[in-house]
């Protein structure tokens, strides 16, 4: 009793000292107007914002898409150069499509590691009882990613061309085996938000993406031509996704691009997009 | 309740559930929840932790599927209608529904983008919250740098950017110290107010009794009573009379008086001049007192109370309030 009358007192109390702000409180939760909906494309646009602020707010997050780019190029450039290809700058021309893939394919898991982050704090309640047009949570996320990744392109490529990397397809080579290189990250990011839904934490998803990525990137032909491998392994290689975009990544940037290597590309991707993108939503929708 | 139902219109209804069920595993989290709250009120979800609230509130706002069960939010239907129940209602979980890494203003002008403001709409509603809710200083503070209290608000002011016509709110005061925990109650009678319907979880029973015009507690995904505070405390049936006496030495006889008049054990209180006894009836109180004066015994204070709310759910549970049930809480 003596416990609840104290709490009337000091409720009277609060509501006598700021009385003159209620006026206030009532006004703003009263002109709290519904507007209409917003669209698909605003919503998306409202949570690619909301990565770009994360972005500003956290600034280490650059560094998968700034410092990864220099140091694997750095280091897998002069580790393997000689001994591969006799002369690190005939390696580079060799490697740096092939590490330009596995570098961005190994940064597409930080989309799945930010959503799970979100799953396991309220944020991720409070969107999905929003009126929106849910996928553009992930969309506009993604799409901040897809602006990463062409960073990591971008740096990489700037870093080649002073260590002597000579594109022969040109401006136009570089810019279309980026733009696959986009198109391809972009859909691998949704099994990472599809696996990043159901794992339980972050650590279970890097070491997951990790068992995936690993063999998928170094058992390609992203760092040797695969007619050195055993029979056995080529078979592995060659269809592999990886090698699949490794490959048109280097025709394009070499001026020896066919157009049977794009649609491998796009048709990769689409498999992907065409899985994990509606899976990825009905987990997202129906997470429990 | 029964009655009151044919009473009322359909559509005086915020929420209506029959029978919700959820199982985790082999065990009922929630086990057949009936729920009628009415338009315009304060619903009390009252019980300890683990009871199954959260669950039961996380099935109203559409996040979770019940395994059993249905429900209408504002007459629409829980499952074939979430579309419509989204427009309507909002949440504020039991843990930050905030992203923490972006400043008070941000997190408000980003529910206010998507809720469908334009970019200068949505700075002004942010700046217009924050400042009703004392947060106009910390607008540009990353929200993870916030006290307890002042993350509660920036919670509550982004769930009501569009002001809901369902509000859930999930222990909105848990971890919070007196001060804040008032300007939180402040809020949601000032939300009240202006017609938005709240349910609210607590495990408190003060808070209960503050704002909630209607109480169910729940026990084990069970609700095991319901209605006002008021009928709570009357179906517990029992009233308490407090006795202080000015001087000790009259205290066996007066405890004798006592347990003669109101047929009750008597308790000793806190020191040897106070006297506690369950009293059914005021008559044979004022008889005991009179008794009292006729035999010169002194009486500095009384009090005749119901029973308080804590009284009532340790006679409804078994336990009190505040003690924890055996189980995790069940998310």
């Amino acid at each position: 009793m003596t416990v609840q009358q104290q709490t009337r007192e000091t409720a009277n109390a609060t509501n006598g000292i700021e009385g003159s702000t209620d006026e206030r409180l009532l006004q703003a939760i009263a002109s709290g107007k519904r507007p209409d909906p917003a669209s698909g494309w605003s919503s998306t646009m409202a949570f690619a914002s909301r990565a770009l602020l994360r972005i500003k707010h956290i600034p280490e997050q650059m560094f998968d898409v700034t410092l990864f780019p220099i140091i694997f190029l750095l280091m897998f450039t002069y580790l393997f150069g000689g001994a591969i290809a006799g002369s690190t700058s005939d390696y580079l021309q060799f490697l740096l499509p092939g590490i330009l893939v596995m570098t961005v394919a190994q940064i597409t898991v930080y989309t799945g590691i930010d959503l799970n982050n979100d799953i396991r704090k309220g944020i991720f309640d409070r969107f999905r009882t929003l009126p929106i047009w849910l996928p553009s949570a992930l969309i506009g996320a993604l799409l901040v990613d897809v602006v990463r990744y062409t960073m990591a392109s971008v740096v990489m490529i700037a870093l080649g061309l002073m260590l002597g990397f000579r594109p022969e397809g040109g401006a136009v080579g570089v810019f279309l085996a980026i733009a696959l290189v986009l198109v391809f990250s972009f859909s691998l990011s949704w099994i990472w938000t599809a696996l990043g839904l159901i794992v339980r934490s972050e650590k279970s998803l890097m070491m997951m993406s990790f068992l995936v990525m690993m063999p998928l990137t170094f058992i390609s032909n992203v760092f040797v031509d695969p007619t050195t491998l055993p029979t056995w392994l080529q078979g592995f290689v060659n269809i592999n996704p990886i090698s699949t975009l490794a490959t048109a990544v280097r025709g394009f940037m070499h001026g020896m691009g066919t157009w049977q290597q794009v649609v491998n590309v796009l048709l990769v991707s689409a498999i992907m997009t065409a899985i994990f993108a509606p899976l990825t939503m009905y987990l997202y929708r129906n997470k429990t | 309740m029964k009655e009151d139902k044919k009473i009322l219109q359909n559509n005086d209804w915020a929420i209506e559930a029959n029978g919700l069920v959820k199982i985790y595993g082999k065990e009922a989290a929630v086990d057949g929840v009936d729920l009628a709250i009415q338009k315009g009120t304060v619903y009390g979800f009252l019980g300890p932790n683990g009871a199954g609230k959260t669950t039961t509130i996380r099935m109203l706002a559409t996040l979770l599927p019940a395994d059993a069960g249905s429900a209408r939010i504002f007459g629409n239907d829980l499952v074939s209608d979430g579309a419509a129940i989204r427009k309507r209602i909002s949440l504020t979980g039991q843990y930050a529904s905030i992203d923490e890494d972006l400043t008070g203003i941000e997190n408000l002008m980003l529910i206010a983008r998507l809720m469908g403001y334009t970019r200068r709409q949505a700075k002004t509603r942010a700046m217009e919250l924050l400042t009703a809710f004392g947060l106009d200083h910390a607008a540009k503070r990353q929200v993870k740098k916030y006290s307890g209290g002042m993350r509660r608000r920036i919670d509550i002011a982004a769930s009501i950017v569009v002001t809901p016509d369902l509000l859930f709110l999930d222990e909105p005061t848990s971890g919070l110290d007196p001060r804040s925990r008032n300007q939180v109650w402040d809020i949601i009678r000032a939300l009240v107010r202006t017609g938005t319907t709240v349910m609210l979880t607590t495990q408190y029973l003060e808070e209960a009794d503050q704002l909630a015009d209607r109480i169910g507690v729940i026990q084990r995904g069970k609700i095991i009573a319901e209605g006002t505070s008021s009928e709570l405390k009357a179906s517990v049936g029992r009233g308490t009379l407090n006795v202080q006496l000015v001087h000790a030495e009259d205290r066996q006889q007066a405890i004798d008086i006592l347990e003669d008049y109101l047929g009750a054990a008597v308790h000793h209180g806190t020191d040897s001049t106070s006297l506690t006894a369950q009293a059914d009836d005021s008559m044979r109180v004022g008889e005991a007192l009179g008794e009292f004066a006729r035999r010169r015994i002194e009486v500095s204070d009384f009090s005749l109370g119901r029973p308080s709310l804590d009284e009532v759910f340790l006679t409804l549970t078994g336990h009190s309030a505040e003690q924890q049930d055996s189980g995790e809480e069940i998310l």
